[in-house]
């Protein structure tokens, strides 16, 4: 999966605005993720995960930071991300789950105990943090993320999903 | 998890708010979902899927329909989406993965148009409901 050129206009045209804003973007998006699955919780035992906290911020600026690389190198984001790939898989061991939106397959996450049966047979699809990326941009930036932007978007962050999982196995 | 009292009291308040321009953001999700996911369109061979089309338009109301059902019968989303969920399930067989793909752009496109009201909290209770209703949807699938 590769994006194209029209896709890759886009993404660079708007990280110009997002990295104006990189450290709330990248905070709102945890927020969103712990709020909404609570699951993801679990990887940060050590961190006080109350909104504004000084935790919060601080990753979210590394979130974001770690994206605006991949920006800066669309044509080699593996190179770009090595590293973090090789601390997700090795060291942090996240779910794979945890990064996706929506296709390109992986592992079904961890469900609540009380999550409805349907969803966990389905594929791990939408809604988590590249999701919650995703609804932040769109709470900032409304007007910038037509339709295909945000296809783009989609398609850039599972892109850089794949790469943080592709050190698994 | 369950739907808490307050997860309904923020998807009613929400809803209430969206009035009667639901059509218009389902119809946005939807083609949000075509463009994001080309796979989905598979189940629309007989649609005009570009941007703009009255088909599309037309399907995106029928959604609106149906998520304005189903906040109106929080209590029993199994009972009030059955006959969609058989539809589903029996005669177009959708995969079910693609109801959470469509949530997921349903929220972009509130989160767009609503961008004060779609605080982390509420954004999880919204998230919840479309997680029900994609499961009572799903639930005539076994």
């Amino acid at each position: 999966m590769s994006l194209t050129k029209a896709e890759r206009t886009i993404i660079l045209s708007m990280w110009g605005k997002i990295s104006t804003q990189a450290d709330a973007i990248g905070t709102e998006a945890l927020e969103r993720l712990f709020a909404s699955f609570p699951q993801t919780k679990t990887y940060f035992p050590h961190f006080e995960l109350r909104a504004g906290s000084a935790h919060l911020r601080a990753h979210g600026a590394k979130v974001v930071a770690a994206l605006g690389d991949a920006v800066r190198s669309l044509d080699d984001v593996a190179g770009a991300l090595s590293r973090l790939s090789e601390l997700h898989a090795y060291i942090l061991r996240v779910d794979p789950v945890n990064f996706k939106v929506g296709g390109g397959g992986g592992p079904q996450g961890p469900q609540g105990p009380q999550a409805p049966p349907a969803l966990t047979q389905a594929l791990p699809p939408a809604q988590l943090l590249s999701h919650c990326l995703l609804v932040t941009l769109a709470s900032h930036f409304p007007a910038d993320l037509t339709a295909d932007a945000h296809a783009a978007w989609d398609k850039f962050l599972s892109l850089v999903s794949c790469v943080l999982t592709e050190k698994y196995r | 998890m369950a739907l808490s009292g307050a997860d309904r009291a923020a998807v009613r308040a929400l809803w209430r708010k969206l009035g009667g321009n639901v059509g218009i953001y389902a119809t946005e999700a939807l083609e949000r979902t075509f463009c994001s996911f080309p796979a989905t369109k598979t189940y629309f061979p007989h649609f005009d899927l570009s941007p703009g089309s009255a088909q599309v338009k037309a399907h995106g109301q029928k959604v609106a329909d149906a998520l304005t059902t189903a906040v109106a019968h929080l209590d029993d989303l199994p009972g009030a989406l059955s006959a969609l969920g058989a539809l589903h399930a029996h005669r177009l067989r959708v995969d079910p993965a693609h109801f959470q793909l469509l949530s997921h752009c349903l929220l972009v496109t509130l989160a767009r148009h609503y961008p004060g009201d779609l605080a982390p909290a509420m954004h999880a209770s919204l998230h919840k409901f479309l997680s029900h209703v994609t499961s009572a949807l799903a639930s005539r699938y076994g």
